[in-house]
C-alpha cells in the first residue's frame, strides 16, 4: 500500500492503495468515473484514454505509482469545459457517435490533438486518432467532426 | 410536412459524449461478487476428474452439476451445453465459473485448478456434415450437359472477428425468487428464454435488461445466451449479485465470429458464350456446435446468384463440425461469404470468356418481374441500373479502370453489385419469431414505445421516437424509449437481420396510426400490433422454394485501391456507395451505418486476419488482429436513393447489413485490377498478393 497524491479534474485527491495498480481500476473503482471505459486492457483501443499534465495516457497502461503529483483529467472533467461543448456539438452534427463504447476515449484524443495543433490537416487528424478504435463509424464522421470542432472553437484552443 | 429523412440529433448522443451513458460493467451493487470462467485447454476429450483446491471462505465453483434445469443453451439448434459435463469439444469451452469478491483471489484459484483429460482425436477438416441444403432452379442438370463450355473456380473467405469495442458481459442478481440480468445484449428474449431453460423456471421468474450495448454486429445475437445462462445458475445458486464480464483476450478466443467458408462455383455457358447456369458448392465450418450455423448456410445459398438472374441453378451446401471455437452470427450471415463468391465469379467467367466484365454482367442483372435464385418473386422496382451509373459517375468508373488496367499503376478499381434479403430468412417471421409491438400513452400524454429492439448504436432509439413523433404529430421528447426489459416489453423479436426498422418499425408506425385514432387526452390508452405475413409472401422451407424474403435492399460499392509494389500492402484511395433501402429514417443515421458497414466490409476482404492451428485462435487482442483505424479507412461518399417500399414505414427497407455484404467483393477486384491476377480468396493480405504476383492467374 501507498499513498498517492494527484489532481483529479482539477481537485486535490489521497488515496491510499496497491501503488501497482492499473490507473484505470482505480478511476472505475475508487472514483468511480466509468466513462473512462475498458475495451482491450492492452493499450490498443484507446477507450481508457485520459489526459494525464494534458498529454493523452491509456490508463489501462500506466501503474497507480506513476501518476503521483500529476494532474488527470477525464472525460468526466473534460465534460464541463467549453472545449467539451464544442466537440459534444460537433460530433452530434456530423454524426460521429454510434455505439458510445469508444465516444470518450475519442474526445479525450480530439481533446489532446486540439489542444497541440488547433487547426489539423485531416491527416494529421487520422494520425491524432489512429490510437483510438472505433468499429461502428468507419471514423470519416469522427475526422469531420474534428474538423467541424476546429472551425468552430476557432481561439478556444 | 419535413421529409421524414431530414436527420435529427441522436437522442442519446450527450450521454455517450460525456461518458454518462451505463455499459453494463458500470452498473455496481452492494455485495456485488464477481466471477471468471475456467476453459478447456484441450480441442478434444473426456473430462476425467476436476482437482479444485480448497476454497477460501465466500469462494464457489459452479458448474453443471448446479444446472437446475437443462444444460444446453436455447439457440436454434440446440447443441451447446451450459457447462461442460464430461467432455469437451474445442479449446476454450467453458466448464466452470469461480466466483468469488476479489479479481485476484479468483485468478488465482483458476490457476491451481487442475482438469485432468483423456484426450481424444480432434477433427479439424471439413468432413462432418451436419447440415447438407440442396435446392434447384429450372434445369442445372440438362444445361450443364449441354454446355460447350464449363467454368469452374474454387473461392475461399476467412474468419472474422467482431470487434464490438465493449466486451461481452452481464451482471446478474436475486429479485426475490426471480432471476435478473443485465447485459451487453442484442436480444433480450432470446437470453430470457435461454435462461428460462437453464433453470427451469416459469416464464416470469427470469427478467432480463439491456444495458447500453458498445457495439453488437451479431457478435451479442446467440453468444450472450451462454453467458447469461451460465451467470443466471451461479446467482441462483449463490443467491447475491454477480458481475462476469470478458476481457478481451477471453472474448476473442471464446466467442462466435464469421464461419470460414469454401464455395465452388461452376458455370454452364453455351456457344454464344451465354451464361445458362450456376452450380454453387457451398461449405461454412460450424466450429464445434451447430447453434445457428444452419440458417448462416441457408442465406448464403439463397445469395448464390448474388445481384443476377440465373435461369438455371443448383445449390448444394454443408455446414461442418470442427473442434473449433462455435462460430456464429455477424452482420451479413452468410451473404458476404457467398457474395465474394458470386461478384468474384461473374467477374471471372467474362475474363475467360474474354468478354468486357462489366457489360457481361449487366446482361444478367435481376429486374423487378424476374423469378429469385429460389422461384419467388423480385416484386419490387429494381432501379440497380441508375444506381450503377450513379456510382460510375462519382468514382470516374470508366476512366480508372482502363487507365489502371494498363498502367502498371498497381492502383486497382473494383465495383460489386448485391442485394440483401431483408429481415428473417424464409418463415421465419412467421412461425418463429411472432412479433408483438406497444404503445403505451401516459396521462401527461407521453407515449412510451415498448419492444424488445436494442439501440447498439445503429440509432433505432432515435428513429423509432421519430416515426412515432411524426405519426402522432409529438414533439420527440414526449416519446420515450427506455433500454428493453422485459418485465415491461413484449417480444418484438430479437436486433438482427436488418428486420428492425422494416418490421418492428412498421408494426410500431401502425400501432401509432392506432393510438393516433383512439387518442383521448389525459387517459391512459395502450395499443398493440402484432406481426402477419403478406398473404402472397409463401415459402417452403424443405425445397427451398418460394419468397425467402418479403423484400430486398440493393447496393452498389466501388472501391479504389492502391497496391505497394514493395511491400505488396493495400491502400485504400476511395469508397462510393450508392444504396437502395427504401427510404431512409433518418439520412445520417443511414450515412453512418453505410460508412460503418462498408469499413467492415473492406476489411474483411484485405485486412483482418484470424487463424485457427490446431484449435486454437492465434489471434487474441487489438495487438494482433487488425481491425481499420482513422489511418486505413479511405474517403467515403455514399448516396442513398429513395425507393420507397410499400409495406417498410415510410417505405423503408433493411440497411445495417446490406452497407458491410459488398465491401469484400469491392475491394477484392479493385486489388485484382491493380495486380492482374485472380483473386479467389479472403483476406487478401500482402502474403496472398505476392503469391498471386508470383503464381495466380491473369
Amino acid at each position: 500500500m501507498a499513498n498517492i497524491n494527484f489532481k483529479l479534474n482539477g481537485e486535490f485527491v489521497s488515496i491510499e492503495a496497491n501503488p501497482g495498480q492499473r490507473l484505470l481500476d482505480v478511476l472505475r473503482n475508487e472514483f468511480k468515473l466509468t466513462g473512462v471505459k475498458e475495451g482491450c486492457g492492452e493499450g490498443e483501443c484507446g477507450a481508457c484514454a485520459v489526459l494525464i499534465n494534458n498529454e493523452i495516457v491509456n490508463s489501462c497502461s500506466i501503474p497507480l505509482a506513476n501518476i503521483d503529483g500529476s494532474e488527470i483529467i477525464t472525460i468526466e472533467g473534460f465534460s464541463k469545459t467549453k472545449q467539451f461543448e464544442v466537440l459534444q456539438h460537433s460530433f452530434e452534427e456530423e454524426g460521429a457517435v454510434q455505439c458510445g463504447f469508444c465516444t470518450p476515449g475519442m474526445i479525450i484524443a480530439s481533446e489532446s490533438l486540439l489542444h497541440k495543433n488547433p487547426h489539423p490537416t485531416t491527416e494529421e487528424i487520422k494520425i491524432g486518432l489512429s490510437g483510438n478504435l472505433c468499429r461502428c463509424t468507419g471514423y470519416n464522421m469522427i475526422i469531420k467532426a474534428v474538423q467541424k470542432a476546429s472551425k468552430d472553437g476557432d481561439g478556444l484552443w | 410536412m419535413k421529409d421524414i429523412s431530414v436527420s435529427i440529433p441522436k437522442v442519446d448522443n450527450l450521454e455517450k459524449t460525456s461518458g454518462s451513458a451505463l455499459y453494463v460493467n458500470d452498473y455496481d451493487m452492494e455485495g456485488m461478487l464477481y466471477a471468471k470462467t475456467l476453459r478447456s485447454t484441450i480441442s478434444k476429450g473426456k473430462i476425467k476428474e476436476i482437482e479444485i483446491p480448497y476454497l477460501p471462505f465466500g469462494y464457489e465453483i459452479v458448474d453443471y452439476k448446479d444446472v437446475p434445469g437443462q444444460n444446453i443453451v436455447k439457440v436454434i439448434f440446440d447443441d451447446m451445453p451450459v457447462f461442460a459435463k464430461n467432455e469437451v469439444t474445442y479449446k476454450g469451452e467453458p466448464i466452470l465459473l469461480i466466483v468469488g469478491e476479489d479479481k485476484v483471489v479468483i485468478d488465482e484459484i483458476l490457476k491451481q485448478i487442475k482438469v485432468i483429460y483423456i484426450e481424444e482425436t480432434p477433427t479439424y477438416e471439413w468432413k462432418n456434415s451436419c447440415c447438407h441444403y440442396h435446392f434447384t432452379k429450372g434445369n442445372p442438370i440438362s444445361v450443364f450437359n449441354m454446355a460447350s463450355r464449363v467454368i469452374t473456380y474454387d473461392y475461399e473467405t476467412g474468419y472474422q472477428e467482431q470487434a464490438y469495442i465493449e466486451p461481452q458481459g452481464f451482471l446478474g442478481y436475486p429479485e426475490g425468487k426471480k432471476i435478473t440480468l443485465i447485459g451487453s445484449i442484442q436480444c433480450p428474449y432470446y437470453v430470457k428464454n435461454a435462461v428460462i431453460m437453464a433453470l427451469g423456471v416459469p416464464f416470469d421468474e427470469v427478467r432480463i435488461i439491456q444495458a447500453s450495448v458498445g457495439g453488437a454486429f451479431g457478435g451479442k445475437e446467440e453468444f450472450p445466451s451462454l453467458i447469461g445462462c451460465q451467470l443466471a445458475v451461479a446467482v441462483a445458486k449463490i443467491q447475491k449479485p454477480i458481475k462476469l464480464i470478458y476481457e478481451r483476450e477471453e472474448d476473442m478466443i471464446s466467442s462466435t465470429k464469421r464461419h470460414p467458408s469454401k464455395i465452388t462455383m461452376s458455370a454452364a455457358i453455351n456457344d454464344k458464350k451465354e451464361l445458362i447456369g450456376i452450380k454453387a458448392k457451398v461449405g461454412i465450418d460450424a466450429g464445434a456446435t451447430i447453434g445457428l450455423s444452419g440458417v448462416v448456410l441457408s442465406r448464403a445459398l439463397i445469395a448464390s446468384t448474388g445481384a443476377y438472374t440465373i435461369p438455371n441453378l443448383e445449390v448444394n451446401g454443408d455446414v461442418y463440425l470442427t473442434n473449433t471455437v462455435p462460430n456464429g452470427a455477424f452482420r451479413g450471415f452468410g451473404a458476404p461469404q457467398m457474395l465474394f463468391a458470386i461478384e468474384m465469379f461473374m467477374e471471372h467467367i467474362a475474363k475467360d470468356l474474354s468478354e468486357d466484365p462489366f457489360l457481361y454482367r449487366l446482361k444478367y442483372l435481376a429486374k423487378q418481374g424476374d423469378p429469385t435464385s429460389t422461384n419467388g418473386l423480385f416484386r419490387d422496382p429494381i432501379i440497380m441500373k441508375q444506381m450503377i451509373e450513379k456510382a460510375m459517375v462519382v468514382s470516374d468508373y470508366s476512366k480508372k479502370i482502363k487507365e489502371f488496367s494498363t498502367d502498371n499503376s498497381f492502383r486497382g478499381i473494383g465495383m460489386s453489385w448485391f442485394l440483401h434479403g431483408c429481415g428473417f430468412t424464409g418463415s421465419g417471421e412467421s412461425t418463429h419469431i411472432h412479433a408483438k409491438v406497444k404503445l403505451r400513452k401516459d396521462k401527461q400524454n407521453k407515449v412510451h414505445i415498448l419492444i424488445a429492439a436494442v439501440d447498439m448504436g445503429q440509432g433505432v432509439k432515435t428513429t423509432m421516437r421519430k416515426v412515432v413523433s411524426d405519426i402522432l404529430n409529438l414533439p420527440i421528447d414526449q416519446v420515450i424509449y427506455n433500454n428493453p426489459d422485459t418485465d415491461f416489453v413484449p417480444d418484438s423479436g430479437p436486433t438482427v437481420a436488418s428486420r428492425t426498422m422494416m418490421i418492428v418499425g412498421g408494426l410500431v408506425a401502425r400501432c401509432a396510426l392506432q393510438l393516433k385514432e383512439k387518442w383521448i387526452d389525459l387517459e391512459e390508452i395502450i395499443c398493440e400490433e402484432n406481426y402477419s405475413q403478406p398473404d402472397y409472401i409463401k415459402w417452403d422451407e424443405s425445397t427451398f422454394t418460394g419468397d425467402a424474403y418479403p423484400a430486398y435492399s440493393w447496393g452498389v460499392n466501388v472501391v479504389e485501391v492502391k497496391v505497394n509494389k514493395a511491400t505488396y500492402m493495400t491502400d485504400i484511395a476511395g469508397v462510393w456507395s450508392v444504396y437502395d433501402l427504401g427510404k431512409a429514417i433518418d439520412e445520417r443515421i443511414v450515412l453512418g451505418q453505410a460508412d460503418g458497414g462498408i469499413a467492415q466490409g473492406i476489411a474483411y476482404g484485405y485486412l483482418e486476419v484470424m487463424e485457427v492451428k490446431n484449435g486454437k485462435i492465434m489471434q487474441k487482442n487489438f495487438t494482433d488482429y487488425m481491425i481499420p483505424t482513422a489511418s486505413d479507412v479511405g474517403q467515403m461518399e455514399t448516396y442513398i436513393m429513395d425507393n420507397p417500399y410499400p409495406l417498410g414505414p415510410y417505405g423503408a427497407k433493411g440497411v445495417g447489413e446490406l452497407t458491410l455484404v459488398g465491401g469484400a467483393p469491392a475491394v477484392a477486384k479493385a486489388i485484382e485490377n491493380a495486380i492482374n491476377r485472380k483473386v479467389l480468396k479472403i483476406p487478401a493480405t500482402p502474403e496472398l498478393i505476392m503469391e498471386l504476383i508470383e503464381n495466380g492467374k491473369h
